[in-house]
């Protein structure tokens, strides 16, 4: 059974449709990239999946449950399912980085304070941040506060990663970094990511399989693996990839 | 897959020399399990994992505790060892400092240079504010008229609803209060008099000036902090515009004209409540008006427009003057307002002892 199940999702702001009857799973393990030019409805759909707007039809299954029109319990049932990881980071500015991870472990359980202290301190061990956790968010350098916000994301054990845009911003040398951590990751603790994003250079190094959207069909032009995109017969596909302008 | 089902038991056997513990470790299988665990195993334990089903990011946390503690682990399976290899068991955690607590003296000494600090950049805010003044006085029309007119409508004419519903319930209220004891005497007819001096000279400039601040002046602090936050200074500047000259100087503006006027509307909403509440003690409306025409002459008037200008002036400086130094971050900028907001009060009533003191001096 797939652990996401997106069918017929419209998505609308007031009469403009964004995406329409947008359908695909994601399995357990894998890591997906969402990716598309500018204005294509990647974000939209990233917001959709993590609940934060509703669709105007269709269903989002996560782990076998319903999330849209789901009752409150199954709805925080399946957000402590999922972890997001921010554009802007969206670490919170008041508390240090070690605070901002223990946030949610603070919130959702009743372990100790010892043991909440150590799971928030390897997690930021996992991203590579064990030396800076007393520091503040403004203290650290964007790259940095990307991978802070991934172990916050992290900070539950959540079954998938959603991350929106992790390389923007950042210098190539940086964002490699960051996709060889995604990588590491998903293999090391099994974790499914789905990712937005437009760089293709991440694309190559961490996608299992690749979700592109265009604006000309409102929704899925064509999904596999990087390299097939690469590839494919639609020239709108393949130009994408080749990096060619639009006429 | 829900979660919210039932949640799997995890167990911790003793067998013979070691340990055994079954089924998942998991961040909710481990709430309980980890003090256990804590309590039972020693240095030197064996505790074999061969039965362990599943093991999240806080189960593999739990088998670091137990490793850096002594504990052996045995059977642990691939995918369980390569989640602990990850969190590299071996090597210690970095010691985490904390900030040491300063002394009294150091303190002091602390408190004493962010005062300097601020006087600085106050003395400085204010320095180049005139020298901005000053350039755009030989070329007003430089001044983005639109923008001022924007504010203008923005600090003024929005705030007429709160400032008409406080200025009447401050005249309702200091009517009844004083017609009350004064009746005792036959005096109901002088509080036309209290009420025309008070709120005139004094009262609705400073009601006036209080509104502006939590309302008007908060907003240049939020506006210009977020504004630092989102780097539109820097790209100000990057330009070469003055953004004292392009932000400050047009709400000062706003705001110095705009107070005088919402004094003016407040005197005249306040003096309408006293009146309606005298008009309910038998003193008709044009009685009233004969008093107050009888005790304020236009020194009073003047005095309070000249205090309500200062007032407006003062707020729009101190709320743009904080926005500008806010620090990063959304919780930089709510410090900076809140600190904004209460600077203005202060210097309200700092302001208002000195123009009561040369009042005083110059007999008005």
């Amino acid at each position: 059974m797939a652990l996401i199940e997106v069918r017929d999702l419209v998505c609308r702001y007031g009469s403009r449709t964004i995406l329409r009857d947008v359908s695909f799973d994601i399995a357990a393990g894998e890591v997906v990239t969402i990716l598309g030019g500018s204005g294509c409805g990647k974000s939209t759909l990233l917001k959709h999946m993590i609940g934060l707007i509703s669709p105007a039809s269709g269903g989002i299954c996560i782990g076998g449950d319903e999330f849209i029109g789901s009752d409150a319990n199954t709805r925080q049932c399946i957000l402590r399912r999922i972890g997001v990881m921010y554009q802007s980071g969206a670490l919170f500015g008041s508390m240090s980085v070690l605070d901002n991870v223990r946030l949610p472990l603070e919130t959702f359980t009743r372990l100790d304070a010892a043991a909440i202290e150590l799971i928030a301190r390897l997690k930021l061990r996992l991203v590579g941040l064990e030396d800076f956790a007393a520091l503040f968010p403004a203290e650290l350098s964007g790259g940095m506060q990307k991978r802070a916000a991934i172990a916050r994301a992290m900070a539950l054990d959540p079954q998938i990663l959603f991350l929106d845009e992790p390389s923007a911003g950042l210098d190539p040398v940086t964002s490699a970094g960051l996709d060889a951590l995604i990588r590491r990751l998903a293999e090391s603790q099994g974790m499914t990511f789905v990712v937005v994003t437009h760089e293709l250079a991440s694309i190559h190094a961490i996608a299992d399989r690749a979700i592109m959207l265009d604006r000309s069909v409102q929704g899925i032009i064509a999904s596999g693996t990087p390299d097939e995109l690469a590839r494919h017969a639609n020239p709108i596909v393949s130009g994408f990839f080749l990096r060619k302008p639009e006429d | 897959m829900n979660d919210h089902a039932s949640t799997p038991v995890t167990t911790l056997h003793q067998d013979g020399e070691g340990w055994q513990l079954r089924g998942p470790l998991q961040l909710t299988t481990i709430e309980t399990l980890w003090p256990q665990l804590r309590a039972q195993l020693k240095s030197g334990d064996i505790l074999d994992l061969a039965g362990l089903t599943h093991c999240d990011g806080a189960g593999t946390a739990l088998l670091f505790d137990l490793s850096r503690r002594g504990i052996t682990l045995q059977g642990l399976g691939e995918e369980n060892a390569r989640q602990l290899a990850a969190l590299q068991p071996d090597k210690a955690l970095p010691v985490m400092h904390t900030a040491r607590k300063a002394g009294p003296i150091s303190q002091l000494g602390h408190q004493v240079a962010l005062l300097i600090g601020q006087w600085r950049n106050q003395v400085s805010f204010i320095g180049g504010l005139l020298l901005a003044l000053k350039n755009s006085a030989p070329q007003a029309r430089t001044l983005r008229s639109s923008e001022i007119w924007r504010l203008c409508n923005d600090c003024g004419t929005n705030a007429l609803p709160i400032m008409a519903l406080i200025s009447l319930l401050l005249g309702v209220i200091l009517a009844f209060q004083s017609a009350l004891p004064m009746r005792q005497f036959g005096a109901e007819v002088f509080v036309a008099n209290l009420l025309g001096l008070s709120l005139i000279r004094e009262l609705s400039p400073l009601m006036m000036a209080i509104v502006l601040a939590g309302r008007t002046g908060a907003a240049y602090t939020a506006e210009l902090g977020t504004m630092k936050v989102n780097e539109e200074i820097n790209a100000l500047l990057t330009f070469g515009i003055d953004p004292l000259r392009f932000l400050v100087l047009p709400r000062l503006i706003a705001c110095t004209l705009m107070a005088p006027l919402l004094t003016i509307f407040a005197e005249l909403i306040g003096l309408t409540g006293g009146a309606l509440v005298m008009k309910g003690f038998g003193i008709p409306f044009g009685t009233f008006m004969g008093q107050i025409s009888g005790a304020v002459d236009l020194g009073d008037f003047a005095s309070g427009m000249l205090k309500a200008g200062v007032y407006g002036l003062e707020i729009a400086g101190i709320g743009c003057l904080f926005g500008l130094s806010a620090g990063n971050g959304a919780s930089a900028v709510g410090n900076a307002t809140t600190r904004a907001v209460v600077y203005m009060l202060v210097t309200l009533v700092v302001t208002d002892g000195i123009f009561a003191f040369i009042y005083y001096l110059m007999g008005w």
